[in-house]
């Protein structure tokens, strides 16, 4: 190893140099590092699980928190934690925004992927990255100013901060990520596939239609999963667009409330240890875990694509 | 016998059918930047000063400016920047320089994506039980800029072992055949040859950590301060924050003033994003390799 340094490997016939001690080191260093990521997803768990703990021993009941549509863990006498309105909130306004981004997230990585290339592409992709590095708070903040009244007027309705609205925006925050996603995986499809399929006398359409798309489809999938995976989990721009009210909606124009708004909206009220900061912990374990599933399946699924 | 058969026109139709709807996509997706930057700009534009930038919010944050606000920002986010590059590019180095195909690696992997893929609010939470409450630093510009710095790692973590992994692995054989040792090797040739795609991530983790509200919300950042932070350990307000309190906390907000703020915001939040790209093109055509 410290070939270079002859005299002292000669001297001694030792390799423990001061250069040998440092590479050691920053070995060790490096993988420290390295692990980081496992120790902090760990201590995530461990530090939410810690604060929700004293809940969910002596106040959860797991039936009623999950089937209760009654939340209001702030009256003294008789506090109700259920989360099943939060729940439909959540899963409304995903749902809403995967019906709109879906399409557009994979028309779009097709264009980009498989109709354009050169300048345009290029620029195409830089466009989408922008799209995707606003913040969620602008988002949140463009549903409450531009959305609002534009819905409002557009639908006639009484309250133009709904799940329509916070649908949209989510559905446009979602699009950009899966659309990067998309894109990788299909660029990840070997352009022989193309060219044999093209040989065939096949037109663009049906090279993508026929070849490309089922060569692509876990990876696509995965990029659907991780794009509902960021709208379960989006905060801001769903506590200023839905209306923030415990609802379990009948239309895309009743106003509702999120998982993951509640926690922002009622933490900073509750005091320390209370039940209330223990059921916000409680449901922040629960967002915690599904998140993590989401991401697991995603991740098996894309890795079954570069196995196959 | 070359003739266009019907089958044939009707896949060239079916072809440009489809082509012309992807585009449209593709055109309606990307329409809304450009719509909402433009929106800001007209309803924003006109309360952007040299004196709203450099002065206090004044009269129930219902006017002046907003510097407490973008002072408190570049602290948090230098802050957060201290803790998670040096981490980051670490981690980096042993998944791209040491770490062997096994199941670690994986699980390390793994870990990456959900630490990306948790909900910003649970990483308000974390902050909140682990720094906030565990290790007693209180709702500071310390613990904010720790939980945005791991909110924010993998960002890092990606781009640096990209670039690390774009090193040909021939610069280090050559590096090792002259005897140096393998940190040698990473501190003289590998990161060298990688910095600058390194620091197109650190620029991109700027922009990522300006704009992240909910994990400061709790954690560190005050709705209203009179006085600008001393230390690490001092509250702070932060622009992001102030865009959701000014739009749905405070009575009486002139119209104009949540779209300036909301406007400087995405400003800087573009401005780095677009630095990193530029600077990313910039290097792939500068590439010897």
């Amino acid at each position: 190893m410290t070939a270079g340094n002859t005299k002292i490997a000669s001297d001694q016939y030792d390799r423990r140099t001061m250069d040998w001690y440092i590479d050691k080191f920053m070995q060790l260093l490096m993988f420290v590092c390295g692990i980081s990521a496992i120790i902090f997803i760990i201590s995530i768990f461990v530090f939410i699980t810690i604060e929700g703990l004293d809940f969910v021993i002596h106040d959860l009941d797991i039936g009623e928190f999950f089937t209760s549509q009654y939340w209001s863990p702030s009256d003294e006498d008789d506090p109700e934690y259920g989360i099943l309105a939060l729940i439909a909130g959540t899963a409304s306004v995903t749902g809403l925004a995967m019906v709109v981004a879906i399409p557009f997230a994979l028309g779009t990585a097709i264009y980009i992927g498989e109709f354009s290339t050169g300048k345009k592409r290029e620029s195409l992709k830089v466009l989408v990255e922008l799209l995707a590095a606003i913040p969620s708070v602008v988002w949140g903040f463009i549903g409450l100013s531009i959305m609002n009244p534009l819905i409002i007027k557009v639908f006639d309705v009484p309250v133009g901060l709904n799940v329509l609205n916070a649908g949209i925006i989510l559905g446009l925050m979602a699009a950009p990520i899966m659309t990067s996603i998309a894109e990788d995986a299909l660029k990840a499809v070997p352009d022989s596939y193309r060219e044999a399929a093209e040989a065939m006398g096949a037109t663009r359409w049906q090279v993508i239609f026929k070849v490309v798309l089922p060569a692509a489809k876990n990876g696509l999938l995965g990029a659907v999963l991780l794009g509902v995976g960021r709208g379960f989990g989006e905060t801001m721009a769903v506590l200023m667009a839905t209306g923030h009210s415990v609802n379990i909606p009948h239309s895309i124009f009743d106003s509702v409330r999120a998982l993951t708004a509640t926690i922002a909206a009622e933490l900073g009220e509750t005091a320390v240890g209370s039940p209330h900061y223990g059921v916000l912990f409680t449901i922040g374990i629960f967002l915690f875990l599904i998140t993590f599933l989401i991401n697991l399946t995603a991740d098996l699924v894309v890795r079954g694509v570069r196995k196959g | 016998m070359f003739e266009i058969s019907e089958i044939n026109k009707r896949n060239q139709k079916t072809q440009k059918l489809f082509q012309i709807l992807f585009m449209m996509m593709t055109v309606l997706l990307i329409m809304p930047v450009v719509a909402i930057l433009g929106m800001l700009i007209y309803k924003g534009g006109s309360i952007i000063s040299v004196d709203f930038l450099f002065s206090n919010p004044t009269n129930g944050m219902t006017a002046g400016g907003i510097f407490p606000a973008i002072f408190g920002t570049v602290w948090l986010v230098a802050v957060a920047l201290l803790v998670s590059v040096p981490i980051g590019v670490a981690a980096a180095i042993y998944l791209s320089e040491y770490a062997p195909d096994n199941w670690l690696t994986r699980i390390i992997n793994l870990a990456i994506i959900n630490l990306a893929g948790v909900p910003s609010i649970v990483h308000a939470l974390f902050g909140v039980g682990a720094f906030v409450i565990f290790f007693g630093f209180g709702t500071s510009i310390l613990a904010a800029s720790l939980t945005l710095a791991i909110m924010t790692l993998p960002v890092v973590i990606v781009a640096s072992r990209e670039s690390l992994q774009a090193v040909p692995l021939a610069f280090r054989m050559a590096c090792w055949n002259m005897g140096a040792t393998r940190w040698q090797t990473i501190r003289r040739v590998v990161l060298p040859n990688a910095v600058s795609g390194i620091l197109t991530g650190v620029i991109l983790e700027v922009s990522r950590t300006t704009g992240e509200t909910a994990p400061i919300m709790f954690t560190g950042a005050a709705f209203f301060l009179p006085f600008l932070p001393q230390s690490v350990f001092d509250q702070t307000m932060a622009l992001s924050l102030h865009l959701f309190v000014v739009s749905t906390q405070v009575p009486g907000v002139p119209e104009d003033l949540p779209y300036g703020v909301a406007l400087v915001l995405i400003a800087m939040v573009l401005i780095m994003n677009s630095l990193s790209i530029a600077f990313r093109m910039y290097l792939r055509g500068k590439k010897k390799w």
